[in-house]
């Protein structure tokens, strides 16, 4: 077979994953042509990952909470409420960042807590206890602001959501993490081939794991060659990296996808239903209060409105990136591809000045295509 | 020629379906008179579902070669719609009934009588009682179907396709989930439409059935005709020779029967669930190391709940206690059961056994992750190793182990659950209903790998509700009615015993 050939066969067999990409370039190049390449510069380019940060953080976890068969509508707020009790206790008490920030992940974590016993243990639907936490926790944003902005932040807490990694280190780091994919796909494939999985040909992988290894080099030379790696964007990558270790490495992460995919099945297997859903829901509630700090941190003030709509970015980067809804099926990366979907359509159509009616219904639109191409490529 | 159209009821001819990289149809020729009763057999695999569902207009014509002819028309069926219209009703193995609408509402779905769009309840519920009264299921139409058990849901399904006056009705492993009474009735119901001149295309794993009412016997074997023979030329051998393609010797391997201390007590089992208001009493069980011990019963007997209900997955224990291994679990919950050294292979292996999404690999570690890991990360190494072990011990066909254990058939699903099983080393193993709806080359493998497993010294607790499986695997059978245990026999226990300790004397 050629190189070609096996390139199509890799096509079907990843038919998902595969149109998610094309779907991400395809909407790249057009922003570009429509805003005479204004979209792909670096600058845009860097600007865009910045934009992209706190849903993507949220989507991480979401994809999780997703994979189990539930759903949390709650994100908007909850980050919105961390990140407004990050901000006031700075402001108002005159905490230390870090403080500030551990108070804040601490609210979250007592938030995913109390998700997870509503869910797990009093088996109220996740949509209609998020959908309360929805409701309350945007009140209880009013309620610790005063209902008014909270700023100007700690200048290191701004930092996390505004300032870059040196342009020398963003390169050092660049390259290490090329060496670092590299390595990690060699010794995969290694892995795959001692376990008499099946491996494409040599050359064929080569040229896939080329191809990546070249991607990852040019987006971070992006962002080096604008101003270096923001912190925020090395927060998520190294989140992505944890939570995509969680889901496939760990038996934790393997009985999610094994509760999501089948309850029952997995309950009969042994599997402590409630306390890995109650365990996912706090870790969860963590995460979002991270987004939440990132998103104050960038904004360097809490406001009111922080946050609204997240969830529905969120749930659709999740979506968007190959996770069914019916539980069982879904990664991390796809959920990152798929929040940079949703964030590169927000900057190209801003950038194009389109009338904001049209952008939500252009989002809505690609939402609805995107699950619609999924579940025809899966029911073949 | 004349005279032809008036003999075959249904006829397909050259019946080719492809699926990507599988041609599961490859000239497939059946036909069935008017008023027989026809019976399909063949492995699993060997194209039976698929032909129906090319009959039905489930794959529709266009996607499939050939000719489908009923009663002397071509008939092209767009969707499952158009072969209803032509009078073709399909009972398939997974029931079709939606769960929470009443008895009577299912048995109208789809052609409800009503009046200017508005439902007629009176009309529906009539025609409900008597569609039942056909079938001879004494339930109230308005109670919902959720709260009946699987073998009358399976009656209230032929019921429904009875009220669409069906010419032709296929039945696609009726009896898989009825206890020996409930098939017997069902028999006497397909006799009766047989005299009215509906055409029955009867699909069964239980040959013993077959001979007793099919008046023809199509065999299929990869996709292929092998023939069609008069019931009366063939006997259970020569079928089975005709449908593997070779002849199967001892179907139940020898008994050594050397029973050890006890792996699995019960003592005193009382248990309610309030949702189908079952109930339990005072159950009383024993199953030694080394030991198979048969539960034999009518659908609704409680053998299941039983099983079930040990392992902490239904109702609530209001009395008894059970022991694994001469020691009591930490807790009445799957997960301190399976550590204790117990493991349930239930009796729907789709809803209860496997993830079928997931793959192969990870289906048969889902109970020993913690014994895979260290530290919380599963060790990827041991768990491919552990896992293409017992593909390879138990003979689980499947390209590789990232294969997707919904793509595999029933025999090879089966053989992952009890993978499952025994990679927690349980030291007690209950098996609900083990060989439901697989073919009889999986089965005899299945019998001798619970034959060994009871040899290496596992105490077996064997339900099911075929008694020949019964009388020929287990050193013990108990009997349970109405939620007890109603008797015990020995090996060597006749069908006729078993039968009078599980229906209700009265």
């Amino acid at each position: 077979m050629t190189i070609w050939e096996h390139f199509k066969k890799g096509f079907k067999e990843n038919i998902r994953q595969y149109t998610m990409l094309l779907a991400l370039v395809a909407i790249w190049v057009i922003m570009s042509s429509l805003t005479d390449g204004v979209f792909i510069s670096p600058r845009n380019i860097s600007n865009l990952f910045l934009q992209t940060v706190t849903v993507a953080i949220v989507a991480l976890g979401m994809t999780l909470v997703i994979v189990t068969g539930n759903i949390d509508l709650s994100v908007g707020s909850v980050a919105g409420f961390t990140g407004a009790v990050a901000a006031v206790l700075q402001v108002k008490y005159g905490w230390s960042t870090p403080g500030a920030l551990a108070a804040a992940c601490g609210a979250g974590l007592v938030i995913g807590a109390w998700h997870g016993f509503w869910v797990a243990y009093r088996k109220v639907p996740a949509f209609i206890v998020t959908l309360a936490s929805m409701l309350a926790f945007r009140g209880a944003i009013l309620g610790v602001t005063g209902g008014s902005t909270v700023s100007p932040l700690n200048a290191s807490f701004k930092a996390i959501g505004t300032e870059y990694l040196s342009p020398h280190a963003s390169a050092v780091l660049a390259g290490l993490a090329v060496v670092a994919f590299v390595l990690w796909s060699l010794h995969n494939r290694r892995q795959r081939v001692e376990y008499g999985f099946l491996v494409p040909p040599a050359r064929v992988e080569g040229a896939r794991i080329t191809a990546q290894a070249a991607v990852i080099a040019a987006v971070f030379a992006i962002m080096v060659f604008n101003q270096g790696v923001p912190y925020s964007v090395l927060l998520l990558l190294g989140l992505a990296l944890v939570f995509s270790f969680m889901a496939e490495d760990t038996v934790f992460g393997r009985r999610l996808y094994a509760i999501g995919g089948n309850p029952e099945a997995a309950r009969l297997s042994g599997i402590n239903i409630e306390k890995n859903g109650m365990f996912l829901f706090m870790i969860f509630g963590v995460l979002t209060a991270i987004a939440g700090c990132v998103m104050t941190a960038r904004l360097n003030a809490a406001t009111t409105s922080a946050g609204v709509n997240m969830e529905l970015d969120a749930i659709a980067a999740c979506v968007i990136g190959g996770t069914s809804l019916l539980g069982g099926e879904g990664t991390i990366v796809g959920a990152l591809v798929g929040a940079l979907i949703m964030s590169s359509l927000d900057n190209g159509m801003s950038l194009m000045n389109l009338d904001i009616t049209y952008q939500y219904v252009v989002k809505g639109l690609i939402l609805l295509l995107a699950v619609w191409i999924d579940m025809a490529n899966r029911r073949k | 020629m004349a005279s032809e159209p008036n003999t075959h009821m249904l006829e397909m001819k050259g019946i080719i379906k492809e699926f990507p990289g599988v041609k599961a149809l490859d000239g497939v020729d059946f036909s069935a008179g008017r008023g027989e009763i026809h019976a399909l057999v063949g492995e699993n695999g060997a194209g039976k579902s698929t032909l129906m569902k090319v009959l039905s207009g489930v794959y529709p014509h266009g996607t499939y070669a050939g000719e489908i002819i009923v009663d002397g028309k071509p008939c092209r069926f767009a969707s499952t719609r158009d072969s209803e219209k032509a009078g073709i009703a399909v009972i398939y193995q997974e029931l079709a009934l939606v769960r929470q609408m009443s008895v009577a509402e299912n048995i109208v779905l789809g052609s409800e009588p009503s009046a200017f769009g508005v439902l007629d309840r009176g009309a529906a519920f009539k025609r409900a009682e008597a569609a039942l009264k056909l079938v001879g299921l004494n339930v109230n139409p308005g109670v919902p179907v959720s709260s009946l058990g699987v073998g009358q849901q399976q009656l209230v399904e032929i019921a429904k396709a009875l009220t669409r006056e069906a010419r032709i009705l296929v039945l696609d492993e009726p009896t898989a989930a009825l206890s020996d009474g409930e098939a017997e009735h069902l028999l006497g119901i397909l006799r009766d439409l047989r005299k009215k001149g509906v055409t029955c295309i009867y699909i069964s794993h239980r040959l013993k059935e077959i001979f007793e009412i099919a008046d023809n016997i199509s065999v299929l074997r990869d996709g292929r005709t092998v023939g069609t023979f008069p019931a009366s030329t063939l006997d259970e051998g020569k079928l089975i020779a005709k449908m593997v393609g070779r002849e199967l010797k001892d179907i139940f391997p020898a008994r050594v029967g050397k029973a050890g201390e006890a792996a699995l007590e019960v003592a005193g089992w009382s248990a309610t669930d309030e949702a189908s208001g079952m109930e339990l009493h005072d159950i009383n069980l024993t199953v030694r190391k080394g030991e198979i011990v048969g539960l034999a019963g009518l659908v609704g007997a409680g053998r299941t709940e039983l099983a079930m209900s040990v392992f902490g997955a239904w109702g609530n224990r209001t009395a008894g206690t059970v022991k694994v291994a001469g020691k009591e679990p930490a807790e009445l919950t799957p997960g301190a059961l399976i550590r204790a050294g117990a493991a349930l292979a239930s009796e729907d292996r789709k809803r209860w056994g496997l993830v079928l999404v997931h793959d192969v690999k990870s289906n048969i570690t889902l109970s020993s992750l913690d014994a895979l890991s260290r530290g919380g990360l599963v060790d990827g190494h041991k768990e491919v190793a552990q896992a293409a072990t017992y593909v390879k011990s138990m003979a689980i066909k499947t390209p590789t182990l990232e294969q997707k254990a919904g793509n595999l058939s029933g025999g090879n699903q089966q053989k992952i659950v009890l993978s499952k099983c025994l990679m927690t080393e349980p030291r007690a193993l209950i098996l609900d209903e083990p060989t439901r709806g697989i073919d009889v080359g999986a089965k005899v493998e299945i019998y001798s790998i619970i034959r060994k497993l009871a040899d290496s010294g596992v105490g077996i607790l064997m339900i099911s509700s075929e008694l020949p499986e019964i009388i020929g695997m287990c050193d013990r059978v108990l009997v349970m009615r109405d939620g007890r245990v109603s008797g015990e026999l020995g090996a060597g226990a006749s069908q006729e015993e078993i039968m009078h300790l599980a229906v209700p004397a009265d």
